[in-house]
């Protein structure tokens, strides 16, 4: 089947996005007076009634979609898949600028939150109440839909960084699990040696994987105050990251797969991809997608940048926000608290989903969950330790989306090419800075 | 793929203004005798054979096979577990029997899509090559710029027009864009141009039958293979239509077969999200089915010259 990206449309979104306020845009025009939303206002729009649409391709809400309709008979959950990330949030901007059709609850990763709080196209939930949850959920999640005193959506999911490694493979070549990232390229290297079909864990370039390990290692390389944004991919931390990650280009020890591919579903399958650094949202994955391998995998903390470090990151995850336009927003609001904040997380977490609350991170219950794919191993336990171990001081580019559609043409060169890694992310750099200048910020290098 | 040709000889004809373009007959220079063999045409032909079959026969193993055989087995042969049947049957219960749902909405845009664009085609080309009337040229100059625009740049507009009428996401956002086929129009324009000989037309007329009839009863059957033509086309061009559904529609009630199964092949990527690769690629065999099936039983409309004889020249 063809599958045609459709380009035209990238535009569409930003084109308007960055017109601050600009009523042709539909965002908000001007500040209305914040007006506070009781909880019994919430319970009077519950007890009334109606529809509430919902954009999201998280598959347990379907389960907490059917338990809220029990619970509230009157209210009618209508749960859209529009497409996964991308492809949603373009539907999404389409509909925002034809003001037509605009969900009443859309999914938003959190690195593209910040795009629609900034245009004010997402509602800032602080009035209802959300301001009062900061101290629920981990700091990565939460830090993430804060923007200055508003809060644009309620953290779904997180995913803390892990290892996972197949360790029928890592016992078979007598391989230690790294604890470092040097330890890491050791590992690959003996691998590969050991067996030249087999590698440490396949890249061809993505941005996700990035992102999270220069946030790992303490880069900062962007820095966003309103529309001023600093980007900068020359500090330490990115130098410790391009250092490492270009022994693994060089040396050949990355597998050329395409992650989620059916090719990368194979290779953790059959051992040739040993290992895989990504967020605690997987187990699921690999029990449905990787079944032969069950039993072969296990969970670990992920490598450190230095010895005796203890540094966490995010990776993915999402949060359910109100779209300015979206329609019945005390009752879109009461979902969306249901779903991410009250019972159904419990729901979500049955079904194989990662929370982003501290008190379901923590619980008893939580951590001593052993997960039978990984042959039993409580690994929710070095998930929460990830979550908790994550720097709050992280911020991504307000037009983050833009900025990883063209990862793959500036970064994505040192992975089939000689140029290297730094160069890359210098490239990814100008590329940010040319398109942030002309959509209207301010942007320091 | 050729499009008809006029076996009659052409009645020769002052071209006037604006008079369709013709179709010249192609004369097949056949020697008499034994057709001379060539092998390296049959090379080639060999290889362009294999080049269309490979893909097909790769889906049809691959739709044999279960989600953990496709990763364990040779692409082009088959794995030790059959599950083709599991296959079918899970396909059509999977996410509460919404394949069907899917084939259904196909067939409802293929038959008001496709069979409206070609009935529309049909008219028109009718009407633009057997009358004149002022304007021709330009509608002319018109329909071959419609050709020529790709149905990809007018995705954006169309989507913006119809979300202002409030269409967006119902069935007739597909539909109706689907009922324009500039294509097909100036194919019926040529193909009618040829097979209508305008003495038949001048006969029915003295018989007493109106326009109405003289197109229905005359004209039509003779406009029979060209219409299956367009019918295919439109047909094919419907049942693949990926780029203009994906920017109408967001409900998932009512996508068709291709926006359905890209929908499961991307639940692989989605973090807790169910890989199904196997229903993907068996949910897309049962979808080619049906266009195969359709070339098939409307090969045998396919043959031109049914008007040959009718007048004497």
């Amino acid at each position: 089947m063809p599958k045609h990206t459709p380009r035209l449309l990238r535009g569409l979104g930003l084109v308007c996005a960055l017109a601050l306020g600009a009523t042709a845009c539909g965002g908000s025009d001007g500040d209305s007076a914040e007006e506070q939303v009781s909880p019994a206002d919430i319970r009077t729009a519950l007890k009334e009634g109606g529809t509430v649409t919902v954009w999201a391709w998280e598959p347990t809400l379907e389960q907490v979609a059917a338990d809220f309709e029990k619970k509230y008979p009157k209210v009618d959950v209508k749960l859209v898949n529009a497409g996964t990330n991308n492809d949603e949030y373009k539907a999404l901007q389409n509909a925002i600028s034809a003001k037509k059709g605009v969900p009443d609850v859309a999914q938003v990763e959190y690195y593209a939150l910040s795009q629609y709080a900034l245009t004010k196209s997402v509602t800032d939930l602080a009035p209802y109440g959300a301001d009062k949850l900061a101290g629920s959920y981990s700091p990565g999640p939460w830090n993430a839909v804060r923007s200055g005193d508003g809060v644009y959506g309620l953290p779904m999911d997180s995913g803390p960084m892990a290892l996972f490694y197949n360790k029928k493979v890592f016992d078979a070549h007598r391989i230690a699990v790294p604890t470092t990232w040097d330890e890491y390229v050791e590992a690959a290297r003996k691998l590969h040696k050991a067996d030249p079909k087999a590698y440490i864990t396949s890249d061809i370039g993505d941005a996700g994987l990035t992102t999270t390990l220069l946030w790992q290692a303490g880069s900062h390389p962007y820095k966003v105050d309103g529309t001023t944004v600093g980007i900068d991919f020359a500090d330490a931390g990115a130098k410790k990251y391009t250092e490492t990650w270009q022994k693994l280009i060089d040396e050949k020890l990355l597998a050329p797969v395409a992650g989620w591919s059916d090719d990368w579903y194979k290779g953790l399958g059959d051992g040739t991809i040993a290992t895989l650094p990504i967020g605690a949202w997987m187990p699921a994955n690999f029990a449905s997608g990787v079944k032969d391998a069950a039993g072969d995998w296990r969970a670990a903390p992920l490598p450190q940048w230095a010895e005796g470090e203890n540094a966490g990151a995010e990776n993915g995850g999402s949060s359910l926000a109100l779209p300015e336009l979206g329609k019945n927003k005390a009752l879109a609001y009461a979902f969306v608290e249901y779903a991410n904040s009250g019972p159904g997380v419990q729901t979500r977490i049955k079904n194989g989903a990662f929370p982003a609350t501290t008190k379901d991170l923590n619980s008893e219950a939580f951590q001593n969950t052993e997960f039978p794919y990984f042959g039993g191993q409580k690994a929710n336990k070095i998930f929460a330790e990830s979550a908790k171990n994550t720097s709050t001081d992280w911020s991504y580019l307000p037009y983050q989306v833009y900025a990883n559609s063209v990862f793959n043409d500036t970064v994505g060169k040192a992975y089939v090419s000689g140029t290297p890694l730094s160069q890359g992310l210098q490239a990814w750099q100008d590329a940010t800075v040319k398109y942030g200048t002309e959509q209207g910020f301010t942007v320091r290098k | 793929m050729s499009s008809t040709t006029a076996s009659r000889p052409a009645v020769p004809k002052a071209g006037g203004p604006g008079s369709a373009p013709r179709l010249r007959p192609t004369r097949g220079r056949r020697t008499p005798g034994r057709p001379r063999r060539s092998v390296l045409l049959t090379l080639v032909t060999g290889v362009v054979l294999l080049y269309s079959l490979v893909p097909l026969l790769w889906l049809v193993i691959s739709a044999t096979k279960t989600q953990a055989g496709l990763a364990r087995s040779f692409g082009l042969w088959f794995d030790g577990d059959f599950a083709l049947w599991e296959n079918i049957s899970r396909t059509f219960t999977y996410h509460d029997g919404v394949f069907v749902r899917w084939l259904l909405n196909t067939l409802l845009y293929v038959v008001a899509g496709a069979g409206g664009a070609t009935f529309l085609a049909v008219l028109g080309g009718y009407a633009l090559a057997k009358f004149d009337f002022p304007g021709k040229r330009a509608v002319f100059a018109v329909v071959i710029g419609a050709v020529a625009v790709p149905g990809t740049a007018l995705a954006v507009p169309t989507f913006l027009m119809f979300s202002k009428m409030g269409l967006t996401d119902t069935p007739w956002a597909v539909i109706i864009p689907s009922l324009i086929s500039p294509f097909g129009l100036y194919l019926m324009w040529v193909f009618a141009t040829e097979a209508i000989p305008t003495e038949l037309m001048e006969a029915a007329r003295i018989d007493g039958a109106s326009e109405l009839r003289t197109f229905f009863q005359v004209a039509l059957p003779l406009l029979a293979p060209g219409t299956v033509t367009v019918l295919l086309f439109t047909m094919v061009a419907t049942w693949n239509n990926y780029f203009l559904p994906l920017i109408m529609l967001k409900d998932p009630d009512w996508y068709p077969l291709t926006l359905g199964l890209d929908s499961w092949n991307k639940q692989a990527a989605t973090a807790g999200g169910e890989a199904v690769f196997n229903l993907v690629l068996t949910g897309s065999l049962l979808t080619v089915v049906p266009l195969i099936a359709a070339f098939l039983l409307l090969q045998k409309y396919w043959q031109s010259g049914l008007s040959a004889g009718s007048v004497k020249e």
